[in-house]
């Protein structure tokens, strides 16, 4: 009897809840056995379509979700109580949820019969992702909040979604991704309040959410190593008895950070090999799988590319013996050894945390995050180097010209323009037909919860119920628990580069600085609700290390904010990283203020490309442009011309 | 003498317009000499004219220890009880180690200090060190340019011991932010290598038991670190959290009741004569070195020298420079 395929799911969501809707339903048809919801910014981090900084970002990385009515229409004709459903959302899980299960109640579907993930993980939004709103301390306890009511009132929920993934995606090593997702999920178990015969359930209800790179040997062993471990944890320090309750259940997105923008058809043989490392070893399979689509690099993918990827899946699944067999690594020195050296070697990162407080302490002393900057530091360097090939980029780049990509705007999706005015509407219409006395009270109950310390999920449905906004929801929370900057990652010292081509880029550095009269000033800034840093922050290094003083403020800054910095700061040449697509309602705010060069970096359509420096924009790199020599010698010599010195 | 368009230039740096005290500060940090002529009478023209009032407060501490949190939580104490008597603004220098090797700096204490666009903040990130050579007065001069356009500036100091501008000779009050349960800086202190500050800052409050405990280890090694008698100033301890809010309201009665202190003793006069001293030595030794202070006869010469010079910082860098016949920039 073959294994049971795990759970075929898209990341996907867009434009409108509408919109969102018609292409859940077309997945579906096409052999999609779970929803994985993907949220737009403004959602994710607790504002309304008509706030500042949403601007420019509404249906954009995902489908808006303002009010019960955008949940309503998101799920109309999905049947609640047989579909699986995965929302990527944390700063605002508890309110995600309360509107789903506001629906839930609304259809007369049980609790019982919900399955589900939250992802409200925290954690990796402070050191990656970059969507946390509330500090660490009151983060957790929502976590928390939502855990201790799942556990009773929803039993087979996945309350929590434990990311080792975002780690990877900011350049964790293996090792480091074991250790930091199960610092992550030490801090979360040892913070949870229930009594002590049930702490085995709610160690049941932890799942996770992992990563796959392509060395998809050493991802067997990394799985196997987690696997093990959690069941070590479950044992030993949380006292569960049952084995069925310490499985390592765990779902995958495999690695996009190695999708290429050049010879983007090399993605898909990538794609195959990164999901062999989490199906392969029976022992450590994952429970879920969302594949990329092999054009992430270029822009949003289209529904024919997220459906190549999930044929991916089912060929996987359904053509080859894959599952027809037992564990097939049983007996394999090899695969044995390897497990364990990534066992040991986190082991030993955890004690290293838990001597310094935890995750929590460790992230907020920012150990964590400069730990991963660093690694981060390191890949690139080795792709720059040539020590890690990249077929079609760094290795192997000629090509005759591809015809999956030709076409000014062929291989991505563009999200719909109006969708923004669309969600506007709603949400005007929302706050026209509720009761607003309803809503306050509603609200009113809220603040009430977050002081006291009640849970909020209650609170929480009745808001949703009551037609209350994501943003007025968000806005209690913020009020009681204050909003929180998280450490840069680079504001230590990191190891400086010192090779012949950094040398030149110094040298060049001084010599303009000598003309400039002072030293050669950048600002880089992220603006809009974007929290994507990594980029940003390699790009910040690399050009201290170039010399070049930096200005460096973190995430979500909106175009005002920035113009401002630039010119107090007096800097002659301004960066801009926008991963969201956000870049054509962003960047004309910023050059319209300022004097100097503007170049832009991000996941850029060509046409849009050609669109921004039309408008002024200096330069823009996307993701083939890989070399940071060139980005930064580049910078350089556009802040020289542009200062009148050669 | 100097260029067209400087003095409206100037006028706007004086009523704090953003703008000009960027492009002014810029010129400021210039480092070719034939920029020096316009230095001087900038420096000149706005020194003249700054109110006697505006103060600068110097913030200094470990890293770790939140200096940029607590410049940002002060800062906002004062815009929002400043309001009241209508003296609002705030300037700012935070400075930020650069890199000895390749001469670049991250310069990220911005991240931290966010302001709405209506509040009158003016926030400029320094490296402290300029590997360009020559004549670097960035950080005395910004101080300086900004202290002539708000009647408050704070300038943020990386480490104890570690920066390269002595923060205690560009302010009049000098803050110390200690972490809790931080040993090191009392060791500092206890050894003699930390100057004793106007007032030091237990950051982190809201940590408890070991805050309290920081700050009853402090109150009992100041008496024997301090002079006692009359005329001396007690340097306050006090326990502020920037996320809570808590402590900020005494820590800026503090600063205002030492400045009451400094005017009366008057070693605001002698304070504020010692930092003119120090950059004037600073801007001599940087670009003369060891050699040019032996021509004036060695360093306590030269100080004296420096002490009875008349005018800006950068007139007495020159009257040094021609006293030692190595007067190379236009007078």
């Amino acid at each position: 009897m073959p294994d049971r395929p795990w759970i075929f799911r898209t990341y996907s969501g867009h434009s409108t809840a509408q919109a969102s809707n018609q292409l859940y339903r077309s997945n579906m048809e096409k052999g999609q056995t779970g929803l994985s919801i993907a949220f737009d910014l403004p959602t994710q981090t607790g504002y309304d379509p008509d706030h500042a900084l949403a601007s420019g970002e509404v249906g954009r990385v995902g489908v808006p979700v303002s009010s019960i009515d955008d949940m309503e229409q998101l799920l109309e004709a999905i049947p609640l109580d047989r579909m699986n459903t995965s929302m990527t959302i944390n700063a605002t899980a508890a309110w995600l949820l309360a509107l789903y299960l506001a629906v839930a109640e609304r259809r007369g579907v049980d609790f019982a019969s919900l399955r589900g993930t939250t992802q409200n993980d925290i954690f990796k939004e402070y050191l990656s992702r970059g969507t946390y709103i509330f500090p660490p301390a009151a983060s957790l306890r929502l976590t928390t909040d939502i855990i201790e009511y799942t556990v009773d009132q929803v039993p087979n929920w996945n309350p929590i979604n434990i990311c080792s993934y975002h780690l990877q995606e900011v350049g964790a090593t293996p090792v480091q991704e074991v250790a930091f997702g199960l610092a992550n999920a030490i801090s979360v178990l040892d913070a949870i309040e229930v009594p002590a015969e049930k702490m085995p359930t709610v160690f049941g209800r932890i799942s996770f959410f992992c990563n796959s790179g392509i060395r998809f040997i050493e991802e067997t062993c990394k799985m196997r190593a987690f696997t093990r471990m959690w069941d070590r944890l479950g044992r030993e320090r949380y006292n569960v008895e049952d084995p069925k309750l310490r499985r390592f259940r765990y779902g995958v997105q495999v690695n996009s950070l190695g999708l290429t923008e050049s010879q983007p058809e090399n993605n898909v043989p990538r794609i195959v090999l990164e999901a062999l490392g989490v199906a392969l070893s029976k022992d450590a399979r994952t429970r879920s799988l969302q594949l990329p689509a092999w054009n992430e690099a270029l822009g949003l993918p289209r529904p024919w590319d997220q459906q190549w990827s999930l044929r991916i899946q089912q060929i996987l699944a359904f053509e080859t013996d894959l599952l027809e067999y037992p564990d097939i690594f049983e007996g394999s020195h090899v695969i044995e050894e390897k497990t364990r050296e990534i066992e040991e070697a986190a082991w030993d990162e955890i004690r290293r945390i838990e001597k310094q407080g935890g995750a929590v302490a460790a992230v907020e002393s920012g150990y964590i995050k400069r730990a991963l900057v660093e690694s981060n530091a390191r890949r690139l360097e080795q792709i720059e180097n040539g020590e890690r090939v990249v077929v079609g980029m760094n290795r192997f780049v000629e090509s005759d010209p591809s015809p999956l990509v030709q076409g000014e705007a062929a291989g991505v999706l563009t999200v719909n323009r109006e969708a923004t005015e669309l969600q506007l509407e709603r949400l005007r219409a929302i706050r026209s037909k509720r009761n607003d006395g309803e809503a306050e009270t509603a609200l009113t109950a809220l603040r009430d919860a977050v002081r006291n310390g009640g849970n909020v999920m209650p609170p929480s449905i009745r808001c949703a119920h009551a037609g209350v906004t994501t943003g007025e929801w968000s806005d209690v929370l913020r009020e009681n628990f204050g909003e929180y900057r998280a450490p840069t990652g680079i504001d230590a010292p990191i190891k400086l580069r010192s090779d012949g081509p950094i040398n030149e880029i110094r040298e060049r550095v001084t010599a303009v600085s000598a003309q400039l009269g002072r030293r050669l000033k950048a600002l880089v800034g992220k603006p809009g609700l974007d929290g994507h840093s990594s980029g940003a922050e390699q790009i910040a290094i690399f050009a201290r290390d170039a010399g070049i003083e930096v200005v460096y403020q973190g995430i979500r800054l909106t175009p005002e904010e920035i113009v401002r910095s630039a010119q107090q700061e007096g800097v002659h040449l301004i960066g801009l990283s926008i991963l969201s697509g956000a870049h054509r309602a962003l960047v004309p705010e910023v050059l319209k203020e300022v004097e100097v060069p503007v170049v832009v970096g991000g996941i850029i359509p060509a046409e849009d490309a050609a669109w921004l420096e039309a408008r002024g924009v200096a330069a823009v790199y996307t993701p083939k442009d890989y070399d940071l020599y060139r980005i930064v010698g580049d910078m350089v010599e556009i802040a020289a011309r542009a200062h009148g010195v050669g | 003498m100097a260029e067209p368009g400087i003095d409206a230039e100037l006028d706007a740096v004086l009523r704090g317009e953003d703008p000009a005290i960027a492009r002014v500060l810029a010129q400021v940090e210039d480092v070719r000499p034939d920029q020096l002529e316009l230095q001087r009478y900038t420096l000149r023209t706005l020194e003249s004219r700054t109110p006697d009032a505006n103060s600068v407060i110097g913030l200094t501490g470990p890293p770790g220890a939140g200096k940029s949190s607590l410049a940002g939580a002060l800062i906002r104490h004062w815009l929002e009880t400043d309001r009241v008597d209508d003296t609002p603004g705030v300037g700012m220098v935070a400075v930020d180690p650069s890199s000895r090797r390749s001469g670049g700096a991250l310069l990220g204490d911005r991240a931290r200090l966010r302001f709405e666009s209506g509040e009158r903040v003016f926030v400029r990130s320094m490296a402290s060190r300029d590997q360009l050579g020559g004549l670097a007065p960035a950080t005395r001069a910004a101080v300086a340019v900004l202290r002539a356009a708000f009647p408050r500036t704070l300038v943020e100091t990386v480490g104890v011991g570690q920066s390269e501008v002595d923060v205690e000779t560009v302010a009049d009050s000098v803050v110390i932010v200690l972490q809790p349960g931080s040993g090191d800086t009392l060791q500092f202190m206890k050894a003699g290598l930390l100057e004793i500050p106007d007032v030091l800052v237990v950051h982190k409050w809201d940590l408890g038991e070991i805050a309290e405990r920081t700050r009853s280890d402090l109150l009992a090694l100041l008496p024997l670190l301090t002079m006692p008698g009359d005329g001396h100033w007690d340097p306050p301890v006090i326990g502020v959290s920037s996320r809570s809010g808590a402590g900020l309201s005494e820590l800026a009665e503090a600063l205002a009741s030492h400045r009451g202190w400094l005017q009366q003793s008057g070693e605001l006069t002698r304070r504020r004569r010692n930092g003119r001293t120090e950059w004037i030595l600073e801007l001599f030794s940087r670009r003369y070195g060891t050699r040019g202070i032996e021509r004036l006869g060695g360093p306590k010469h030269a100080r004296e020298l420096a002490e009875s010079c008349p005018g800006t910082a950068l007139d007495g860098f020159s009257a040094l420079a021609s006293r030692a016949g190595l007067e190379s920039a236009p007078d």
